[in-house]
């Protein structure tokens, strides 16, 4: 038997309540879901921020140093040829003792002389050797405090702490404090952690050796994989016909976009480093490590952008006589721009990420210098994060956030820069 | 141009079912027992016609009959689909269209073709015209691209409408001046043989009008094979119609004559509405 008119709308409306219900619950779990993960990333970057941003701050101390020619100079004879070999400890220390006096011993004199980082000798021995004419005048010079007098400033290092347990003694938290209040001792812009490379010493140690070799890494990275990616997914998509083998070539690089990033890393090891010879850390041998790594990603996402063009505009294109190459470069290339930029974007952010391929082919090796060229050993801003995480020091601890604030600051101009060329190709007609 | 009255045409093959004449006295395009298989299925049956200059033919018959697959044929699209087979013979002027040294690019700037949907070029109105010239170059410079862009928009009745916005987007044009668009873009290359695969299928009756006025001034230069599922539409632009049913071509002739006298059982169920 047929419903009437009415029964029907009863039941319309009953059936309306339970869809309205079952949208708003379904609503609740969404907004649910998304505050879950909007709190765990203000979490992240709350906690990261709050520990890396002291590590852009760093503990300076201003010395009057006289540059006495009776410590460069012993024999009385001046020669400059001197001033490569010279004590220049014995300035700092006869600086510090100018400034307490009362010091004796030498126990006391050693204590006092680690309140300076042992790269004062070195800024004082290139400012003379600069400039020989400064022998015998008084200078008043900025240096790099010890990384434990810059925690002491930071509130790290407490006096409550009993003694034994902390690595500053009283007698040297009182000068620390003596120099603090006459003004002697300050934290100021940490410039060092952005100029220089590693160093055994916290206070010297910056992150600039590891951008560099990021930036080197992922040049080489991006420069073979976009190409190679990009005539891949074309060749695959609008040229190959699709016979056996032409699918296993398919199910092979999706393989490959899900196998382990080590595993690269070993294939790196065996065949750079073992077979072709390639140095070791270098970012050459790491950015065609990483560029197979992201080729996969970047030709499933090409693959799928050139899909997305609509065949009316491949038709339209064969049908006034374009040929194949001409149909690809002047119609589809573009329209599929955008999403192969995206997915570029994506694999190379995930290259700025990975450490542990890295490991394989020696990039974790501790390096000062700043690398120069390809070739010369580097390491990456992760694999610095890494090797920082692992030391015991306690200014480690915020260098090691600090420097996961400038991946960070890497990745965010990455992607940037990703939605600008791409809002620049996507002219929406 | 090669001297059509002493190429010499080929014979219909016995076998050919066609009610109707198939042949014209001077046939720009001559259709031999033409098949063409998707993988194993046979889309379509020994289908032989001649296509005259000057003249609009159109295909009708219900979906699915395979018009789509043989206007294909004409311009060698069917090529781009995988497992897309043709056999028999199909001659321009005299020479063999799926001849191996054809070059498609040729063939395809003599046979141009217009779509059931308009695709204009994601580029300005300016550039989906002039593309074609350009990638023929067939413009020595600007100043004579400038001039096949006017005269081909001019032609395809669009001139008056975009004159002054020929860097917009062709796809900022509606669907009816797309259409135009398109047909402009097709004959700035000057072709011989229009193909036109349902153009108003997506317009509404003033813009579909407008492409029937079009369809008629343009066949003063060209040969025009359209397709349509309006029999009205048949019957107003075409000289001659063939029909079509299930791959086979039923009946062909002048479209006055097989909309008020068909011969075949099929055609007259067909335009009479009885059927499809
Ligand atoms: N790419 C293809 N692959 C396989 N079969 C196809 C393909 N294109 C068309 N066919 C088949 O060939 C037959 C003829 O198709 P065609 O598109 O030529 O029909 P049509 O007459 O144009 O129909 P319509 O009026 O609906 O456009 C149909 O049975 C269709 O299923
Ligand atoms: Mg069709």
């Amino acid at each position: 038997m047929s419903k009437t008119v009415a029964q029907t709308r009863a039941l319309v409306e009953k059936s309306l309540r339970r869809r309205r219900l079952a949208e708003l619950r379904f609503q609740a779990y969404g907004i649910a879901a998304v505050s879950i993960g909007v709190l765990f990333v203000i979490l992240l970057f709350g906690s990261i921020i709050a520990k890396g941003a002291p590590a852009f701050r760093q503990a300076y101390v201003t010395l009057d140093v006289f540059i006495d020619p009776e410590v460069l100079y012993p024999d009385g004879t001046v020669d400059t040829e001197l001033l490569a070999t010279a004590d220049y400890v014995a300035l700092v220390r006869g600086s510090l003792k100018q400034r307490f006096m009362d010091v004796e011993g030498r126990a006391a004199t050693r204590q006092l002389v680690e309140l300076v980082s042992g790269s004062a000798v070195q800024d004082l021995q290139a400012l003379v050797q600069a400039d020989p004419k400064r022998v015998g005048t008084h200078q008043m010079l900025t240096f790099l405090a010890d990384d434990k007098v810059d925690q002491y400033l930071k509130g790290n290092i407490t006096r409550s702490t009993p003694e034994v347990d902390r690595s500053l003694s009283d007698q040297q938290l009182d000068w620390v404090d003596a120099l603090k209040a006459s003004k002697a001792l300050e934290l100021r812009f940490n410039k060092v952690f952005f100029t220089h490379g590693d160093s055994r010493e916290p206070e010297q140690a910056g992150v600039w050796g590891a951008v560099v070799g990021s930036l080197y890494t992922l040049g080489v990275t991006l420069l073979l994989s976009f190409p190679v990616a990009v005539a891949t997914a074309i060749y695959l998509e609008e040229f190959a016909r699709r016979n056996r083998w032409t699918d296993l070539i398919e199910v092979n690089i999706n393989n490959l976009a899900a196998v382990p990033s080590i595993v690269y890393g070993l294939l790196g090891l065996a065949m750079f480093l073992n077979f072709f010879g390639m140095p070791r850390s270098a970012p050459l041998v790491g950015g065609l490590v990483l560029a197979l790594l992201t080729l996969p990603t970047i030709i499933i996402a090409s693959r799928a952008a050139l899909k997305g063009v609509p065949p009316s505009i491949r038709e339209a294109a064969i049908g006034m006589g374009a040929s194949p190459i001409q149909t690809v470069l002047h119609h589809v290339l573009p329209l599929a721009m955008p999403g192969m930029l995206t997915g570029t974007i994506i694999g190379m952010a995930r290259a700025l990420g990975e450490t542990a391929p890295l490991l394989m082919i020696g990039m974790v090796a501790f390096i000062v210098d700043v690398p120069g060229s390809l070739s010369s050993p580097a390491t990456v801003l992760p694999v610095q994060v890494f090797l920082w995480a692992d030391s015991p020091e306690r200014a480690f601890v915020e260098r090691t956030s600090g420097a996961i604030l400038v991946l960070l600051a890497f990745l965010v101009l990455m992607n940037a820069t990703a939605v600008i060329l791409r809002n620049r190709f996507e002219r929406r007609w | 141009m090669t001297d059509i009255a002493n190429s010499t045409v080929p014979p219909v093959p016995p076998e050919c079912k066609t009610t109707g004449v198939v042949t014209v006295p001077q046939p720009l395009i001559t259709a031999r027992g033409v098949n063409v298989f998707y993988g194993d299925k046979r889309a379509l049956k020994d289908v032989s016609i001649d296509i005259a200059n000057n003249q609009v033919l159109a295909m009708i018959g219900p979906s699915g009959c395979g018009k789509s697959t043989f206007l294909r044929c004409f311009n060698r699209m069917n090529d781009t689909i995988d497992g897309a087979r043709v056999t028999g013979s199909l001659q321009l002027e005299g020479q063999d269209i799926y001849e191996k040294r054809q070059d498609v690019v040729q063939l395809r700037a003599r046979i141009g073709m217009v779509f059931q949907k308009p695709n204009p070029f994601p580029k300005s109105i300016y550039d989906n015209v002039a593309y074609g010239p350009r990638i023929h170059g067939l413009a020595a410079d600007r100043i004579e691209l400038d001039e096949i862009v006017q005269t081909s928009l001019k032609r395809a009745g669009l001139w008056e409408e975009v004159k002054d916005r020929l860097a917009a987007p062709g796809t900022s044009l509606s669907g009816g001046q797309q259409q135009r668009l398109c047909i402009a873009r097709t004959i700035a290359v000057n072709p011989e043989v229009i193909l036109m695969d349902e153009p108003c299928s997506a317009l509404d009756p003033i813009a579909t009008a407008r492409i029937e006025d079009l369809i008629d001034e343009l066949r003063a230069s060209y040969a025009i094979i359209i397709v349509t599922h309006s029999m009205q539409q048949a019957a107003r632009v075409s000289q001659r119609t063939a029909y079509f049913h299930l791959g086979d071509l039923i009946e062909v002739g002048e479209t006055d004559r097989i909309f008020t006298n068909p011969r075949h059982k099929l055609t007259e169920d067909y335009i009479t509405g009885r059927f499809g």
